[in-house]
């Protein structure tokens, strides 16, 4: 706890208290009844500190943070006390509300791009805060914008000033947000999941901004999220939510080496740690290399023509690579890399537009679907999000009988027989053949996901970012489920996934994709323990891990690679 | 149309039917909207059902056992909507007249639902040419102003001939060649947006078909709004043959009682202060209607959970019940 949140706070500037969360309860109302969403939640935040509250999906975490600005669903009834400098958020109403947000507690949204008004300048979005709540001229007000943006890190920012949010990338769109949030100057800024929808290279950049900030202006943060590796990243103190309630408030130090509660051991228990616990760790060689060769790209290229006028957009750029059959070939990189587009291409989902891509020996340059349909029973594909990938108006039982349907002549008696086979596999009780997929979790829907995959005994599996969409602990479960099913199955399968962590415990071999090329193959502990190429060095130190001692090494590696 | 909403295990199917689920989910305002527009709507729908039972007498009948009927007589005791310049019985035409509508909304609607849902759901999810050809012709549909399309449909039809059946039909048909594009398009907006939907792909790199694909996992998923549709064109399906009617290209009077024929009727009555002629027959368009566009915007607004309103009482009760079961 010494090292870095007490020597950056200013020495005179006594540690008072910004917001005051006391006895906060919160529960919606739905056509199904009142629920609790947030059950006696205390917890207080001082000037210059960074609090994360973590927790799973539904925890409560971001209802409660967002009531320090007074923002609550329509549906939503709030009791109890937010305090916010003195003042009770849950008592105050229309232009007292509006008095304080932007002044004293500013927001930070998830996803910047649809945070930001496509139709008006960023500058004008900025300055918008800066007029309501100040009477100061127009030229004044641009100026105090510009001065927000250079702050955040945008470079050029007199002329940037009047850029459109879609002439700016991703990262730099959530540094205008912050710099619309810091415009006034607030004690306190709510981050909700600040940097989930952003690349991990980007993601290290705008934590670093944010603890820039908080060095320099003393502004005190609330940053929700759901990733561990951010929490040792950047805060100073850690709750942690479970289903409405808090189970663990500590300093972050003492919550990643001594978590008290069962569920904050289990949390972080399930969160993949870079290079621990990797599928290729006693291996020297690619092993399965004397097994048949199932896919074979040589040169592979794929190109998404434009809309008229506009040009195309070149996904997979000259790929050369190869999957045996058993092997489990791991694919990573960042959104925009090609490497979903590589998947789909090998399932028959995208057309290629160069090169040869060589699928169970079928040349998919001239891919006709009545000739590769054959085929299709031998491969299996799992795709990122369960809840989009079954039809809402069928049961799980028939989702998964969906391939013996198309492929086997099967009575349904022998078809039921199979699913609950299939379910027993994927470790699902039989009974849920006969619900539907809502009524599943998400983790139980990946798994139903895997069963359907898996329902022809394919010999290849194509699995896109499977547990992307899921909480870790249930994220943990599938990896387990699915390492269990392939070393007895014995099946090949492209893994693919933007976090290395994952894909290392999966994949023996790895393959690095950077803007369509790939950049790096390896052995996954290799890759990870000494990458070879730029890129896959400031990938691998960018992604934070769940220790923030170590966390704290890695971010001098980051700076270094960065001024190199 | 019953099967749109999920079926779950623990409620029953009758509380999952589009109305009596809606009917459910309402309250305050929009209840009060739903729950008129409902009665209005049954309304209809008895006076078209019990039509011969309730009326007094036949609906092109100008005489009885006592002689003829007087013409143009104010309302009475006998003919309590009075008379018209044919001595017809107001009061029962316009029951009947009832009839005729609703026969005339079920087959138009039916009628254009099949085809249009079947012409978007392969133009969906086939593009291609015939995707192309069939948006350019919903659009020259759509071009036409409706009512002109219903006059040369029924002209075509028709011919001017004018049974019971042969009038239906064609104002019907009529109404369904203008209908076609409204439900191609719905259907084909929704299989276009599902089409990239992971379900779909699933469906694809399993092996599926393309018929198998378009009739279990889109065809379903894509009539959701099909019910708000369906209310909302039975008033303009309404409108239409009331304008058909008015226009003179309707039933003849002989062959069924039509609204907007005893409107066209009544037009110079009006002027002599005969105003039962005109009114009740106008009252019914208004009324029916209204009914049944309430019913279908209520459905249209609750179906949306971002303008369903919980009214402050219902939300009350909701959190109290809660509350009690949890300190239980």
């Amino acid at each position: 706890m010494k090292h870095s949140s007490t020597d950056t706070r200013h020495p005179n500037d006594a540690p008072e208290q910004v917001l005051r969360i006391e006895g906060l309860n919160i529960d919606f109302v739905t056509d199904a009844g009142a629920i609790p969403a947030v059950r006696g939640v205390d917890l207080e935040v001082k000037a210059g500190e960074i609090l994360a509250i973590v927790g799973e999906s539904g925890s409560g975490k971001s209802v409660t943070a967002r009531t320090a600005l007074g923002i609550l669903a329509e549906n939503g009834a709030a009791h109890g006390g937010v305090y916010l400098n003195g003042k009770n958020m849950l008592t105050l109403h229309g232009a007292q509300l509006r008095e304080v947000r932007g002044r004293d507690v500013a927001m930070v949204f998830q996803e910047p791009s649809t945070a930001l008004n496509p139709v008006f300048t960023v500058g004008w979005q900025i300055m918008e805060g800066i007029r309501t709540h100040s009477k100061i001229s127009k030229k004044e007000a641009k100026a105090r914008a510009i001065e927000a943006m250079r702050q955040v890190g945008i470079p050029h920012p007199e002329q940037r000033v009047n850029y459109y949010p879609h002439q700016f990338s991703g990262g730099q769109k959530q540094r205008v947000v912050i710099a619309a949030a810091l415009a006034l100057k607030p004690r306190l800024i709510v981050a909700d999941e600040p940097t989930t929808a952003l690349d991990v290279t980007v993601q290290a950049e705008i934590l670093s901004l944010l603890r820039e900030l908080r060095a320099e202006l003393g502004t005190a943060i609330v940053i929700i999220t759901h990733n561990m590796g951010v929490v040792a990243d950047i805060a100073d103190r850690v709750v942690v939510m479970n289903q409405g309630q808090i189970v663990e408030q500590a300093p972050a130090l003492e919550l990643f080496e001594r978590p008290q509660q069962d569920y904050t051991k289990s949390l972080l228990a399930a969160v993949p740690h870079l290079g621990r616990e990797s599928a290729s760790a006693s291996l020297s060689e690619r092993p399965h290399t004397d097994a048949s060769v199932l896919v074979e790209a040589k040169g592979l290229g794929v190109h998404f023509p434009g809309r008229l006028g506009s040009a195309g957009f070149t996904a997979v750029k000259d790929v050369d690579l190869k999957i045996h059959a058993g092997e489990v070939y791991g694919l990573v990189g960042e959104s925009g890399s090609g490497k979903t587009t590589i998947g789909r291409s090998i399932a028959g989902l995208n057309r290629i537009t160069s090169g040869s891509l060589k699928v169970l020996g079928y040349e998919m340059a001239a891919f006709k679907e009545r000739s590769f349909k054959p085929l299709r029973e031998q491969i299996g594909f799992v795709f990122q999000d369960p809840a989009a990938s079954f039809n809402p108006h069928l049961t799980v039982g028939e989702c998964v009988a969906e391939p013996l349907a198309v492929h086997r002549e099967l009575n349904p008696a022998q078809t039921r027989a199979k699913v609950s086979e299939l379910l027993e596999a994927v470790q699902l009780p039989a009974g849920f053949a006969q619900r539907y997929p809502h009524e599943l979790s998400g983790g139980q829907r990946q798994r139903a996901s895997l069963a359907r995959a898996l329902a022809l005994d394919p010999k290849l599996l194509i699995a896109d970012e499977p547990t992307s969409a899921l909480d870790v602990s249930v994220q943990a479960k599938v990896l387990e489920l699915f390492r269990e099913l392939q070393t007895e199955l014995g099946f090949a399968a492209l893994f693919v996934s933007h976090d290395l962590a994952v894909v290392d415990q999966l994949a023996t071999w790895v393959g690095v994709l950077y803007r369509g090329n790939l950049v790096e193959e390896g052995l996954g502990s290799k890759v990870l323990a000494k990458p070879q190429h730029t890129y896959t060095q400031r990938l691998i130190a960018s992604l934070p891990v769940p220790d923030p001692r170590e966390q704290a090494q890695r971010r001098a590696l980051i700076e270094e690679l960065n001024q190199g | 149309m019953t099967t749109q909403t999920l079926p779950s295990a623990n409620t029953s199917w009758l509380k999952q039917l589009p109305v009596i689920s809606h009917l459910r989910m309402s309250s305050g305002l929009q209840r009060g909207m739903l729950v008129a527009g409902l009665v209005l709507s049954v309304l209809f729908f008895l006076c078209a059902l019990f039509a011969p039972l309730i009326a007094p007498f036949d609906f092109a009948q100008s005489s009885d056992a006592s002689g003829d009927f007087p013409r143009q007589a104010a309302p009475d005791a006998k003919f309590i909507w009075g008379t018209t310049a044919t001595g017809y019985d107001v009061f029962s035409r316009t029951l009947y007249g009832a009839q005729t509508a609703i026969w005339v909304i079920v087959a138009a609607v039916v009628m254009s639902l099949f085809v249009g849902v079947l012409l978007g759901l392969i133009s969906g999810y086939l593009g291609g040419w015939f995707d192309r050809i069939m948006v350019v012709l919903a659009d020259a549909i759509y071009a036409f102003p409706s009512l002109l399309l219903a006059i040369v449909m029924s002209i075509v039809i028709s011919q001017g001939q004018s049974s019971l059946f042969g009038g239906i039909m064609a104002a019907a048909i009529s109404i369904t060649v203008v209908f076609i594009p409204q439900y191609f398009r719905v259907v084909r907006a929704e299989v276009m947006r599902l089409k990239a939907e992971p379900f779909v792909e699933s469906a694809q790199v399993i092996g599926a078909s393309p018929w198998r694909v378009m009739f279990t996992h889109l065809l379903r998923n894509s009539t959701r709004t099909l019910p708000l549709i369906f209310t909302l064109n039975a008033t303009e399906a309404l409108l239409t043959l009331a304008g058909l009617g008015f226009l003179g290209f309707g039933i003849e009077p002989t062959a069924a009682s039509e609204w907007g024929y005893d409107l066209n009727r009544a037009m110079s009555d009006a002027t002599s202060g005969i105003w039962w002629t005109g009114l009740f027959p106008g009252l019914a368009i208004v009324l029916t209607v209204m009914g049944l566009t309430l019913v279908g915007e209520s459905m249209n607004d609750l179906n949306d959970p971002r303008l369903r309103r919980f009214s402050r009482k219902k939300a009350k009760r909701i959190t109290q019940s809660t509350q009690r079961g949890a300190t239980q």
